[in-house]
């Protein structure tokens, strides 16, 4: 099913968690020292998200340089937990959905249901297959950063799962019960 | 008896560049395997992403990876033989050029703590070097991306914990931190020496080709039993469940003290991307 960025609302609050997705449209690359600066101006100026971000998709990616003839590199999810400590203000200020790779903690959860979020996961690794996914890139912010610049994207059928849904439904923490299930073995 | 250090460094420059790009046949194959025999619908999904991702990486001459890791660079030189260069600048050099060339990514920092900005060259590699009998040299490479390393762990285990220790340490790791490492993974597990070189043999475990004989039935049997385990978790492809938790598990192991037990685990996501030449003189 495709799934179009940013999120509308209503297609925000229909997502559950395991809907296999192509995302389209919009999102925002930010990784560990991005969210940290972010964090520092949410505290400056509380609810006012800098960049046009209110609203919109992060993904923590940071990306190779761009392969000759594409608008992108290799690019593919960074583990989503380094980023925990942030996320709850990022979606309290306005953040509706982040793209990673693995299990968030307790508070992304709960904030995903408070303020109406989606975690999507990615495939970790599949980095060349998910840059062809990639149809333009415009930098945005701290672009002193290097690869951990905030760069927008446009993306087309980029493929993902929904791991944390907006009632805080956690795909993580079903996925061994999921596979026990259909393939009849006992979780160890 | 000379070697000439810039053959050293050549070495090191094609091994970023093909590594990069092109998954070890050894892995390829073990992937082939996994996806052939995956029962969950969600990780043959992940599993088949991986695929197309190696044919994608292999044809358009990208990265496998985005993150095109630190590279390890360990030298196992010939005891008789003499490099003609100073060795740790000429790899460096290599490594800025392969980085730049391949147009790979920039992941190193000037220093853990105190100045954190990117050296954009992604320099220094991480220098081992050790001597072995004879001429020439062994050079290995290895890229290693940092969500995988940061999985990793050591234990220091009492010696009587013995092969359950060292089994549950192996579990208690995966069931921790591999959902964040790309699983499938590639476990390299280091036993024995001290606390520092536990750490480097899990790491140099992940060298050894997945399928070859490691020409030991007790350790084979033991790799073979933490495999079976590992993947009994139904961790799976991604972390999203699945049959497939990882593709291969190493074991290297070492004398040590007669009160130690060091295990170091080391995970490698599904792409360890390394290469080893031999160089004669």
């Amino acid at each position: 099913m495709t799934v179009k960025l940013p999120l509308q609302p209503d297609v925000l609050a229909s997502l559950r968690a395991g809907q296999q997705v192509l995302l389209s449209g919009s999102v925002f690359t930010a990784r560990d020292v991005a969210h940290a600066r972010l964090a520092e101006r949410l505290a400056q100026t509380p609810g006012h998200l800098p960049f046009g971000l209110a609203g919109q998709a992060l993904l923590y990616a940071g990306p190779t340089p761009p392969s000759p003839g594409r608008p992108a590199g290799s690019i593919g999810p960074t583990t989503a937990s380094r980023m925990d400590e942030f996320t709850p203000g990022l979606f309290a200020a306005g953040i509706t959905a982040a793209i990673g790779k693995g299990p968030r903690s307790p508070g992304v959860r709960d904030a995903c249901a408070k303020f109406g979020a989606v975690y999507f996961a990615a495939v970790g690794g599949a980095a060349a297959l998910l840059g062809t996914k990639v149809v333009s890139a415009t930098p945005v912010a701290y672009e002193d950063l290097g690869t951990e610049a905030i760069v927008r994207l446009e993306l087309v059928d980029f493929p993902a799962v929904v791991a944390i849904d907006s009632l805080g439904g956690d795909l993580y923490a079903s996925a061994v019960a999921d596979w026990a299930t259909e393939v009849g073995e006992v979780s160890s | 008896m000379f070697l000439e250090t810039k053959r050293i460094a050549e070495a090191v420059h094609d091994a970023i560049i093909a590594a990069s790009a092109e998954l070890r046949h050894d892995v390829l194959a073990a992937l082939q395997r996994a996806a052939e025999s995956e029962r969950f619908p969600r990780g043959r999904w992940a599993l088949e992403q991986l695929l197309q991702n190696a044919e994608i990486a292999v044809a358009d001459r990208v990265p496998l990876c985005q993150d095109t890791g630190s590279v390890w660079v360990w030298v196992e030189l010939g005891e008789k033989t003499c490099l003609t260069e100073p060795l740790k600048p000429a790899i460096d050099a290599a490594v800025a050029t392969a980085y730049r060339e391949g147009r790979l990514r920039m992941s190193v920092v000037r220093d853990a703590l105190f100045d954190r900005a990117n050296t954009s060259d992604n320099t220094p590699a991480l220098l081992d070097v050790t001597l072995r009998p004879g001429e020439g040299a062994t050079v290995h490479v290895m890229l290693k991306g940092g969500g995988s390393d940061n999985a990793s762990a050591l234990k220091m285990l009492a010696p009587t914990a013995g092969l359950d220790g060292v089994r549950e340490a192996v579990l208690d790791a995966v069931r921790a931190t591999a959902r964040s490492a790309c699983p499938p993974l590639f476990v390299g597990v280091g036993v024995g020496g001290g606390f520092d070189q536990a750490a480097k043999l899990s790491k140099q475990a992940l060298l050894r080709p997945i399928g070859q004989d490691c020409a030991d039935p007790e350790r084979t049997a033991f790799e073979e039993l933490l495999l079976r385990e590992i993947n009994a978790t139904g961790i799976g492809p991604a972390g999203l469940g699945g049959d497939t938790t990882a593709l291969a598990v190493h074991v290297k192991t070492a004398p040590c003290h007669i009160a130690s037990l060091p295990v170091a685990i080391n995970m490698g996501c599904y792409a360890i991307r390394s290469a080893s030449v031999c160089l004669s003189q």
